[in-house]
């Protein structure tokens, strides 16, 4: 394999966004995503399917919601069913006839999250398969290769996770070896044409950290960066200073994909910062625990003040939940064993999520989208002594004030 | 409302129930059956997907048991539970029980009948029966009646007595009440016929209630369990001889094909679908289920769960057109079983109801072109 840090030894990456408008204070952008399975508006939010399912709504409901691009997730499938399975049923979109484009983690995040399954090395993540106790290495280069067998339009490089609360040489080692591993993955991606692999950019909550992996990774010539290692349980302050600074390295005219952020407060901030494409499991988690995501928060509807509430979730959603039910059948139903209660809350805040997106957009290209803002934090927040800190600084930052 | 019959094969009726709902112009095939839903919503299926099941039926069957306790909310909504599940169009019957889960014995007195629902008992005298009745303004509802003896494996025949007898007072208070409520004018009441196994006590209440003015009647205690079931098969043709032709017959059953299996459509039911979630459907070649891991299977079913599933990349039934057979593998239903993923239950009932229509469809169609007997020996051969 040819050196990873001469540039050719991919070839040259497509340009896969197109800048549509941009905002002249903050950094959003409105741009259009060309991917192989159809173009994708951004910036956009992308449901998580994590097993090849959008946890009990049909993909037909889910192309209905105007869904165009949603995740799934190497780690799971590579386990259960597994790539060889998928490849014989015509790649992940066979498998679970999505029309529409896909993305795939690479697995890393499952080392944060299931620490205590799993070993780092160079070699990859050992882990032990909590399904029948077998011991998998998840190596760079088998993550890639599960990932071409699924097929999905956009794969992500394996890269060393680190929790954002860990501080020290841990997090150097993590942010280099990422890098080392990009160029593995990039070296090992068979189908080129087909999936855009992106690179994740590491570094946790140190300036200096992330700012050399990002003038490393900005080498590699990728079609799109995710931003990484964020979105933990780290403060809110740090968060946006990290994601700011990786905006702000970035090449303008790829796309910056920020991993695991989904509240709106967050969203808004985040495409202010310059971000196009979001992931998070909170909507759809959410939405099973009966929590219904509004422009003024959300509503815990399995709670007792709703159960004569006779209005839609919020009048103004146009989704098919808010058109035919009531808070209060809703409720009902949430304290019934009929599933059909989380699927109606999924529906909702899935729609919720992509409206929000899709007003986002509106507003950059409208040119208002400082108004906008300021109009969302209101709804959502009252009163201008409540505004979380870290988003009026976050915001002011890029040139929005909310005063 | 007005029952018209096409044709009678051995006692099997084929025909149509006129001028139904509110408007009075909606229609009703019978043979045939209702959605079953729990809490007033097809089991796993939001709007949007029930409406992508080819032949839904014209009538649902809600379940007091799920509802009662929503009576003060459903008192304050005014405008009945129909509108409130977001079933508007539906024809809507209410049944007491759910055929699904079988409640507790000893909670049925002269004066007072109960329904568990999940904040517990709710006990009902005619008068707050009625009064729950007024709230949801189905379109018919099943009378307040004692079905213990019928439900259980084994009764006295005082006890069996008792349930006829209790039903009978039950039935006459109810419409006592009925007349004195504006709101209740437009709901029919549906009489049950109690009794047990006791072929007397089924004649004398099939009798006593067909006097009454009832819309129609439920022969209770078909929900039960196999071995029950043989024995009162041979009950049902003697029953339905005792009741007027114009009216229909509900059956309430999740034994599908071990109802129809049997010479039992002679007696010509209109069923009641309390379909179990997953549970079973038929079709002409084969029918299909997901385990439960406890059920017992039928030859009519298969467990997408068992291994030989998992690369197969047929639909569950070839030439299905359901939205699961048209758009999904074996092989992904049994990776979703596996992984306990909630879509599974969405597709297979999706796919289970479609089934359960096309099989009511079938019959009527056996019926109209003389082709019963050939449909009863398919199906006994796939047995």
């Amino acid at each position: 394999m040819a050196a990873a840090s001469n540039a050719t030894s991919l070839e040259s990456a497509p340009r896969i966004l197109r800048l549509v408008a941009e905002c002249s204070r903050s950094r959003a952008r409105a741009g259009e995503l060309r991917l192989p399975h159809g173009p994708v508006a951004t910036p956009v939010f992308m449901p998580v399917g994590t097993q090849a399912t959008m946890k009990g709504i049909t993909a037909e409901q889910l192309d209905a919601l105007g869904c165009r691009i949603c995740l799934g997730n190497t780690y799971h499938l590579g386990l259960r069913p597994g790539p060889e399975l998928i490849q014989k049923a015509q790649g992940l979109h066979g498998f679970m006839n999505w029309p529409h484009n896909l993305l795939t983690d690479s697995g890393g995040f499952q080392m944060v999250s299931l620490v205590s399954l799993s070993e780092v090395t160079e070699e990859g993540v050992r882990f032990r398969s909590p399904y029948d106790g077998d011991e998998t290495l998840l190596s760079p280069e088998r993550s890639v290769e599960i990932q071409n067998a699924l097929g999905s339009d956009i794969i992500m490089q394996l890269d060393d996770v680190v929790s954002s609360t860990v501080t020290g040489p841990r997090v150097e080692e993590a942010m280099y070896r990422s890098v080392r591993w990009l160029d593995r993955c990039i070296a090992a991606h068979r189908r080129q044409d087909k999936q855009n692999l992106f690179a994740i950019i590491q570094g946790g909550l140190d300036a200096d950290l992330r700012a050399a992996c990002l003038e490393e990774m900005t080498k590699r010539d990728v079609p799109g960066f995710a931003i990484g290692g964020l979105s933990g349980g780290e403060s809110k302050d740090q968060f946006w200073r990290m994601v700011a600074l990786s905006t702000s390295r970035l090449p303008k005219d790829k796309p910056r994909y920020l991993m695991g952020v989904g509240y709106a407060t967050d969203l808004v901030v985040c495409v202010a910062l310059g971000c196009d494409m979001f992931d998070c499991v909170f909507p759809t988690r959410t939405a099973r625990f009966g929590s219904a995501l509004v422009p003024t928060g959300n509503l815990q509807l399995k709670k007792k003040q709703f159960q004569k509430d006779f209005r839609p979730i919020d009048p103004k959603c146009a989704c098919p939940t808010c058109q035919k039910h009531s808070r209060a059948f809703l409720h009902a139903l949430l304290h019934s064993d009929n599933t059909a209660a989380l699927h109606h809350l999924t529906v909702h805040n899935i729609a919720y999520q992509l409206q929000l997106m899709g007003a986002l957009r509106a507003s950059i290209m409208e040119k208002r989208f400082p108004e906008f803002v300021r109009d969302f934090m209101d709804t959502m927040y009252g009163d201008p002594t409540l505004y979380p800190t870290w988003a009026t600084e976050a915001l002011a930052s890029v040139g929005i004030s909310l005063t | 409302m007005k029952l018209s019959l096409t044709k009678v094969v051995n006692g099997c009726r084929l025909g149509k129930i006129k001028n139904l709902g509110k408007t009075g112009d909606r229609t009703m095939d019978i043979p045939g059956c209702l959605l079953y839903t729990k809490t007033g919503c097809a089991p796993h299926l939001t709007h949007h997907t029930l409406h992508s099941i080819h032949g839904v039926p014209a009538m649902a069957q809600l379940t007091l048991s799920s509802l009662a306790e929503y009576h003060e909310v459903l008192t304050e909504y005014k405008e009945g539970v129909g509108k409130f599940i977001g079933m508007p169009e539906s024809l809507l019957y209410c049944s007491l029980h759910d055929p699904v889960s079988p409640c507790p014995a000893g909670y049925v007195t002269n004066k007072s009948v109960s329904v568990w629902g999940v904040g517990g008992r709710v006990e009902m005298t005619a008068s707050k029966f009625m009064a729950i009745q007024q709230a949801l303004q189905p379109d018919w509802f099943q009378c307040l009646s004692d079905g213990e003896a019928s439900c259980a494996e084994a009764s006295s025949i005082k006890r069996v007595r008792k349930s006829v007898d209790r039903s009978l007072l039950f039935l006459d208070h109810c419409l006592r009440l009925q007349e004195e409520s504006e709101v209740l004018q437009k709901s029919t009441i549906i009489g049950v016929i109690e009794g047990g196994d006791v072929m007397e006590e089924r004649l004398r209440s099939a009798r006593e209630t067909a006097k009454r003015p009832v819309g129609g009647f439920l022969l209770d205690g078909f929900q039960g369990n196999p071995t029950t079931l043989e024995a009162r098969l041979d009950l049902l043709s003697s029953v339905t001889a005792e009741l007027p032709e114009d009216k229909p017959r509900l059956v309430l059953s999740w034994m599908l094909a071990e109802l129809h299996g049997r010479q039992n459509w002679s007696a010509g039911v209109l069923q009641q679908n309390g379909t179990q979630e997953e549970k079973q459907y038929v079709d002409q070649s084969k029918k299909m289920k997901t385990a439960s891991g406890n059920q017992e299977m039928t030859p009519f079913e298969i467990n997408l769960k068992e291994k030989k599933y998992r690369e197969d990349f047929d639909p569950l039934v070839r030439g299905c057109s359901c939205y699961c057979c048209k758009n999904h593998t074996r092989a992904y239903i049994h990776h979703l079983l596996v992984t306990n993923e909630l879509l599974a239950g969405v597709l297979l009932m999706i796919h289970n109801f479609e089934h359960y229509f096309g099989f009511f469809h079938s019959i009527r169609e056996a019926l109209k072109s003389d082709r019963l007997a050939q449909l009863k020996e398919l199906i006994r051969r796939q047995a």
